[in-house]
């Protein structure tokens, strides 16, 4: 019996997850995929939201600006990379001008500090490859850029350290609540839980209705992205907005803190909670609506593209509420991301509220290593290691310079990379231009001598996504 | 900090071939750097033969070409580490690389040969509209799990793109029992040679559907199926044409790209045809003392080749080191877009050099002529002249002293152009 069961192991779930951890409490995480943080956090733009945006008054506006205030500190202490670059709204026309200085006094009345509005020469100088056409922006220089599934995958990890647990591949189909107790289930495993909190994204409407709960619907809005070469990173140096309409803020160019341009996302409501396909349509558009924001963009230098899902409640606003120790944390879509550190610290007071005792924990340590440590040491302090554990000099990913000792490391740091594209997220080995040519028969072999497995059973992302399906004739000895 | 006079980056056949060549021009302090498990690089994966015809008038398998070298590498005792990457170099040559024994250190020297290769464009940077699921792999990837694993990863197999590898994969997929449904170029014409179309695609009835291209992959967590489509004379997808073909696996082959990534900031000029170093009749760049050959510099189609071009680099970086310096000329050379690239890109020497050069589409019956200002200086006439296909024309020791315009330009003169 646990103390809380929380459904979905996104940035929001993982949050969540941490912040209960500093408590004495019982945390089971439980996840349908085969890792962590393979929702809309992934697929995500990674920007930290000043709070401009979301309506006065609103819990999106509450929570984005005090998730924004607490990013840095709570990056800091994940290890998880977080850059200050400020954000831009720029502006066309007398219009979209207006439009700005709405978004100004919007973003005082929310509490966003250092608001400014830009002229054309000021925005001219502190971004250079902006359009010709821009006539002036809004600058938030308290706009920042995160790793979302580092951020996720490091909450996680952190609250796992601190006792929480997590169960993959568990596909919930029902939930009963029995004598004041939850009994959650999938196919083959359940357990039983006093309080409930559901962040299960786009399936959370599914995941209320389990537990008779039809008071919303969620949505699912793809997104689709262009993840441009690390050459092409310092085109902008701010991330560059558009001024908003009714579908949301628009197709944005950022750097991210890896080092790349990313340009999207796009926004189309659909059906389907799992067709994250990118399409012939949605990927022209970003190239038109990029290049009309920001000159010089190389989009041959494109290396890979994806699609995500946000999940756009039927409230427009945060949907966080309890009923019977059941909690709904559902329409996180936009500024989601910014907002969790804030959702977490909001949903442990509700908790709170009903009764859950929140002691604190001795011993918890709110720190994790960095996932890019050893990038990030001297070189004596690298050699020292190479001396210890020689794997740290055997580089296995030569775009992004990832070294075996640094996947074996994610193979067995919680929440522990399992998968190919477990190893991907977790250290960018694959991430690079060549997108795991060259390495990935290596993370194969790695993964399957860690897991004690054979190569055949390893997978891109769990379920039946096996690499390879057989021996060759005469091969495969080892 | 080692000092070295002479360091080689990669050890493939570029490294080897100029490492061996050097060392018989009289420097003997050489190191070659080696990512890699072994010597040899990519060719330890190309197990089918067809390599050396040139060389060695023998048709040797990929492993057998690179052992001739290695063979010599060990008889010369010409130094080397393995399973040691390069991380940075600096204009003035100063050369940091890591390895499990090592750990992180930096050599000194005076000349460097840049032999890294080239890597394949990956799927990525295709953008192919659709999912993303397990099934999509550089045609190279596949060789690895096939050929040095022994794993398939799928039985029903496309190919997009008429690379080399791509079509040589075509026959060893079949021959491991996959099915291959199709290949797709979406040039009107093969981007490989002309002999693997024959002996790969033909030999085993494996249809090349040119002039064709995949517009959307299928399939959530497995590949089950790719549509493709014909395209128009502009390559865009005309989608009235377009076909289902269901398969669990889609191979791409569909270009190679030098992997210069260790060089492009250290002040070396580069090509932008060609993606590689701009270099002179001796492969030095544009940075005195750093030379570039094989994959590197520009892609080659025979590893024949490759070897001539390295040995020419490993010669030039031994006389770099031995201060033997001909008369200072520069003479760049210039190329009309028929004709693509060449390679070298301008002559600092007056010495006798085969240029090599590719063009920019098919031509039938054309002629190829370098001119210096309004004079031919030399022609060759070619019956035909394929993308896929390396060509070369000499220039003599003389034609190159007596060029007075300050500059050479290589032309294309095409009678028949289909």
């Amino acid at each position: 019996m646990y103390d809380v069961a929380i459904i979905g192991a996104g940035v929001v779930g993982g949050q969540i997850a941490r912040e209960l951890s500093r408590y004495k409490l019982s945390v089971c995480i439980l996840e349908k995929e085969a890792d962590v943080a393979t929702g809309a956090t992934r697929a995500n733009s990674g920007i930290v939201h000043a709070g401009f945006d979301a309506k006065e008054g609103t819990l999106k506006a509450r929570l984005n600006v005090q998730g924004s205030k607490m990013m840095k500190e709570v990056c800091g202490d994940l290890g998880v990379p977080y850059i200050n670059n400020g954000s831009l709204v720029i502006g066309f026309g007398d219009k979209d001008m207006e439009q700005i200085k709405a978004l100004y006094n919007r973003g005082i009345v929310n509490g966003v500090e250092k608001l400014e509005i830009l002229s054309k020469s000021q925005l001219e100088r502190i971004e250079p490859n902006i359009s010709k056409n821009a006539i002036g922006a809004l600058f938030a220089p308290t706009g920042a850029i995160v790793s979302p599934y580092e951020l996720a995958i490091a909450s996680i990890g952190n609250a796992m350290d601190n006792g929480a647990e997590l169960k993959l591949n568990f596909k919930v189909n029902s939930i009963k609540f029995k004598g004041e107790v939850y009994h959650i289930s999938s196919d083959n495993e359940s357990v039983c839980a006093r309080y409930v909190v559901n962040a299960a994204g786009v399936h959370s409407d599914y995941i209320a209705g389990l537990a008779g709960d039809n008071s919303f619907k969620i949505t699912p809005r793809k997104g689709e992205y262009m993840l441009l070469d690390k050459v092409c990173g310092h085109i902008v140096s701010h991330t560059i907005f558009r001024t908003p309409s009714e579908k949301g803020k628009g197709i944005l160019v950022s750097p991210t803190v890896d080092g790349n341009l990313i340009l999207g996302p796009t926004s189309v409501d659909i059906d389907d909670k799992e067709d994250n396909s990118t399409t012939a349509e949605g990927l022209d558009r970003i190239r038109r609506e990029v290049c009309e924001n920001v000159e010089n963009i190389p989009l041959s230098k494109v290396i890979t593209s994806f699609c995500g899902l946000r999940a756009t409640g039927s409230t427009g606003d945060f949907i966080i509420d309890i009923k019977n120790r059941f909690v709904n944390v559902a329409g996180i879509e936009s500024p989601g991301l910014t907002a969790a550190p804030a959702i977490a610290k909001y949903v442990a007071q509700i908790l709170k509220n009903n009764s859950l005792e929140l002691q604190e924990k001795e011993g918890f340590n709110p720190k994790r290593r960095p996932m890019h440590y050893f990038s990030m040491l001297t070189t004596e302090e690298k050699n020292k290691l190479i001396k210890e554990n020689p794997s740290y000099g055997k580089i296995v990913c030569r775009c992004e310079m990832v070294s075996e000792g640094e996947i074996i490391d994610a193979i067995r740091t919680n929440p522990k990379a399992a998968t190919v594209d477990g190893v991907k997220f977790r250290t960018r080995s694959g991430a690079g231009r060549c997108q795991g040519g060259f390495c990935s028969p290596s993370v194969v072999e790695i993964l399957a001598r860690e897991l004690k497995t054979s190569v055949l059973d390893i997978t891109k992302s769990g379920g039946n996504t096996n690499i390879l399906i057989c021996k060759t004739k005469g091969g495969g000895l080892n | 900090m080692k000092n070295v006079d002479l360091v080689i980056i990669g050890g493939g056949p570029a490294g080897m071939s100029a490492a061996i060549s050097a060392f018989s021009s009289g420097v003997s302090d050489i190191l070659i750097l080696e990512r890699g498990g072994e010597l040899g690089g990519i060719l330890g994966q190309c197990i089918h033969n067809g390599f050396g015809l040139h060389k060695f008038k023998e048709e040797l398998t990929g492993p057998e070409y690179a052992w001739r070298y290695e063979e010599q590498i060990e008889m010369l005792k010409i130094p080397y580490m393995l399973n040691t990457m390069v991380t940075g170099i600096t204009k003035d040559k100063k050369i940091t690389a890591v390895n499990s024994a090592e750990g992180i250190f930096e050599i000194q020297t005076k000349a460097i040969i840049l032999a890294m290769g080239c890597r394949e464009r990956s799927k990525g940077a295709l953008n192919i509209p659709g999912s993303r699921p397990v099934g999509v792999y550089s045609a190279g990837t596949v060789q690895k799990y096939v050929n040095l694993k022994g794993y398939l990863p799928g039985r029903e197999v496309v190919i997009l793109g008429s690379g080399d590898i791509g079509l040589i994969m075509a026959r060893r997929m079949t021959l491991e029992g996959a099915k291959v449904r199709a290949v797709c170029e979406i040039m009107p014409y093969s981007s490989g040679l002309a002999r693997n179309v024959q002996q790969c695609l033909n030999d085993f009835g494996i249809p090349l559907k040119l002039s064709h291209t995949v517009v959307e992959i299928h399939g959530k967590s497995r590949l089950t199926g790719v549509t493709i489509a014909k395209v128009d004379e502009n390559l865009k997808p005309v989608m009235d044409t377009k076909e289902y073909i269901p398969c669990d696996t889609l191979l791409l082959s569909v270009g190679l790209i030098p992997e210069n990534d260790l060089s492009k900031d250290i002040g070396i000029e580069f090509d932008s045809v060609t993606g590689g170093p701009v270099v002179d009749q001796n492969r030095q760049t544009t940075v005195s003392g750093i030379f570039a050959c094989g994959n590197v510099l520009h892609v080659h189609d025979l590893v024949d080749y490759v070897s001539d071009e390295a040995e020419i680099a490993g010669r030039a970086a031994a006389g770099y080191i031995n201060q033997k310096a001909g008369t200072a000329i520069n003479i760049p050379i210039k190329t009309d877009g028929k004709i693509r690239y060449t390679v070298p890109q301008r002559f600092t020497e007056c010495n006798k050099t085969v240029l090599y050069f590719r063009t920019a589409g098919v031509y039938n019956n054309a002629v190829v002529n370098v001119r210096d200002g309004d004079k031919i200086i030399c022609s060759k006439k070619k019956r035909k002249l394929l993308p896929a296909e390396m060509e070369t024309i000499t220039l003599t020791e003389e034609m190159i002293c007596s060029v007075n315009s300050g500059c050479l330009s290589v032309e294309l003169e095409v009678a028949e152009n289909d």
